[in-house]
């Protein structure tokens, strides 16, 4: 049995690990979707997570979000169990989510959308009388965090009326709206030209770093950009972790870039 | 450019006209007319809660009637059984009752969407209609209960006879509560919580992502509904007269969701608007013709068809057209 590669001597101050997993299992039946996956992210860091498909990454993201229960092991977020509270509680806690494929409210203007989570944020779902359109509050947050994203133009529009790009980084922007400590991309960038992949990405690293976004998981297929941006890859195959290691330490090993994302470009990369 | 001041005016003005036309009615229309007011403003406050779950939370339920006919049994019972004539008193016993039976109803309904949630509700508005039906001792059975005439404010207006109380002051006093239920529902969906349910109603996996309690919410605003339906359905009995186990059965659940879909559920206005053309469409088919009921379903399915955001969205379109010639 392969062990999984890890950094060498990498030892995570126990303080600022925001994310762990120790062993945890989800089985549906007799199929092993993840199969003892222990990993960590702690502040200041980017973790890519990436694999073929069927490698389990969609999985351990559910897992990640307290959507699914694991079968077997821990998964601790700020050093508390999260396993299957379900994602308005995570959301509560400081972890927030973006969805691979496009979720926006499609009849909700842009401000709209925004608000959503601002008054979640707020903690103020329950205001039944308060006028929200006319809340200052609420109003200068929507617009700040539109700034971020360059949606303020547009805060007026449907989203449904927006352009695939802009449809995703609203989605995101609503994710970001809720200031989580921590936030998981899944695939910021699918659907989206090539062209606008590194303008998205870009903005969204600049957007985490204004808002005091203390981690980022992130599932991307696209390794140019797992390679450009993270700080850690942490590679699943078969339900395991195949590799957690540096970008540089990942690219050099053409075993496992061939393992992942096949052999051309693990030669391509280990090239360079 | 339209100022905000201009926009308000455009967007207030007709409201308060309408207002003041209706206050006026009484004094230039034949009591006839002014009868069929008093359901509007009975199934205008109920659809401002029915469609509180239909419009802004996505929620089609086809059993709200069990909520109106717990408002209706509630005024029957307190006027004759127990001797309870102060209106205010009825409306909030209605409403509690409404309340309570919501709670458990809704905790079941709202854990299914769609279909599922529809089928539901209707099967607890029929089994209502059952109790009504075959519980002949407690409810009349299917001669039901008379509703006798209530105090309003503390006041019997003994010197009134039943036509001159309904079309005098129980008409302002509907309107009046038709009025503050209105402007605490346009509150309501304009808060947060309207904010919530309406994101809700869009994407409910996306919504709690941003930490939007789905099933509760969708159980407040069931439980508010059921509330609004409840006062519409005591006001219906003081106006009838009697509170019968048809008010309880699933064809009036239709014509609630008929009446939402006349006037449009995408506007706030629409079930308004919806509850005054329905009953006087219905009034003027069933004065007509013996085929009513054919009528009626060949209207809406013209709605449906030509009109799917109903009266109000046939206003609007009429309104953005002409602006745009203005233009």
């Amino acid at each position: 049995m392969r062990h999984p590669v890890t950094a060498p001597g990498r030892t995570e101050n126990r303080h600022s690990v925001l994310i762990e997993t120790i062993g945890v299992t989800k089985a549906y039946g007799s199929f092993v979707a993840l199969d003892g996956v222990s990993l960590s992210i702690a502040q200041n860091e980017l973790v890519s997570i990436v694999g073929p498909n069927g490698a389990g990454k969609t999985t351990l993201v559910n897992v990640l979000t307290g959507l699914l229960k694991p079968t077997a092991g821990v998964v601790r977020f700020k050093n508390e169990d999260i396993a299957g509270i379900g994602p308005v509680l995570l959301a509560k806690r400081g972890m927030a989510r973006a969805f691979q494929l496009v979720h926006v409210f499609p009849g909700m203007t842009v401000a709209e959308t925004i608000a959503v989570a601002v008054v979640s944020q707020m903690r103020r779902s329950f205001d039944f009388l308060a006028a929200i359109r006319s809340d200052s509050g609420v109003r200068a947050r929507v617009q700040e965090v539109a700034a971020i994203f360059r949606l303020d133009g547009k805060l007026d529009t449907e989203a449904r009326l927006l352009s695939q790009g802009e449809k995703k980084l609203l989605d995101i922007a609503s994710a970001f709206a809720l200031a989580p400590e921590v936030i998981l991309l899944d695939e910021p960038t699918s659907g989206v030209s090539t062209g606008d992949k590194h303008g998205i990405m870009r903005t969204l690293v600049d957007a985490a770093r204004s808002a005091g976004i203390k981690a980022i998981i992130l599932v991307e297929h696209d390794m140019d950009l797992v390679a450009e941006y993270s700080s850690r890859i942490v590679a699943l195959k078969g339900g395991k972790v195949l590799a957690d290691l540096p970008p540089d330490a990942f690219f050099s090993d053409p075993e496992i870039a061939e393992a992942v994302v096949g052999k051309l470009f693990g030669q391509s990369k280990a090239a360079h | 450019m339209i100022s905000a001041v201009d926009r308000k005016m455009t967007r207030y003005v007709p409201l308060a006209l309408l207002a003041l036309a209706l206050a006026a009615l009484p004094a230039v229309a034949q009591p006839y007319y002014i009868t069929l007011v008093l359901p509007a403003f009975a199934y205008g406050i109920a659809l401002l809660g029915f469609n509180l779950l239909f419009g802004y939370a996505g929620l089609l339920s086809f059993g709200h009637a069990l909520f109106v006919a717990i408002g209706a049994y509630c005024a029957a019972v307190l006027s004759s059984k127990l001797g309870v004539r102060s209106f205010e008193a009825i409306l909030i016993v209605s409403g509690l009752a409404a309340v309570v039976v919501a709670i458990p109803v809704g905790m079941l309904a709202v854990r299914y969407v769609r279909i599922f949630f529809g089928i539901l509700t209707l099967a607890f508005g029929m089994l209502f209609h059952s109790f009504l039906f075959k519980f002949y001792d407690l409810t009349g059975g299917d001669t039901g209960i008379r509703v006798l005439r209530p105090t309003l404010l503390g006041t019997a207006f003994s010197d009134l006879d039943k036509t001159s109380f309904l079309i005098g002051p129980f008409y302002y006093y509907c309107m009046g509560l038709l009025i503050l239920l209105g402007l605490t529902m346009w509150r309501i969906v304009q808060s947060p919580f309207g904010l919530h349910l309406a994101a809700i109603r869009e994407n409910p996996r996306k919504a709690e992502y941003l930490g939007v309690r789905v099933r509760l919410f969708r159980l407040v605003a069931f439980v508010i509904s059921a509330f609004y339906c409840a006062i519409g359905g005591a006001i219906l009995a003081i106006n009838t007269g009697q509170a019968d186990p048809e008010l309880a059965y699933w064809t009036h659940s239709g014509e609630l969701v008929f009446m939402t879909v006349l006037g449009g559920f995408a506007n706030f206005f629409g079930p308004l608007v919806g509850a005054f053309a329905f009953i006087f469409l219905k009034s003027e088919l069933m004065s007509t013709t013996q085929y009513w009921r054919f009528f009626l379903g060949v209207t809406l399915a013209l709605i449906v068809i030509l009109f799917p955001r109903g009266l109000m969205g046939l206003a609007e379109r009429v309104r953005s057209t002409w602006a745009g010639r203005r233009t």
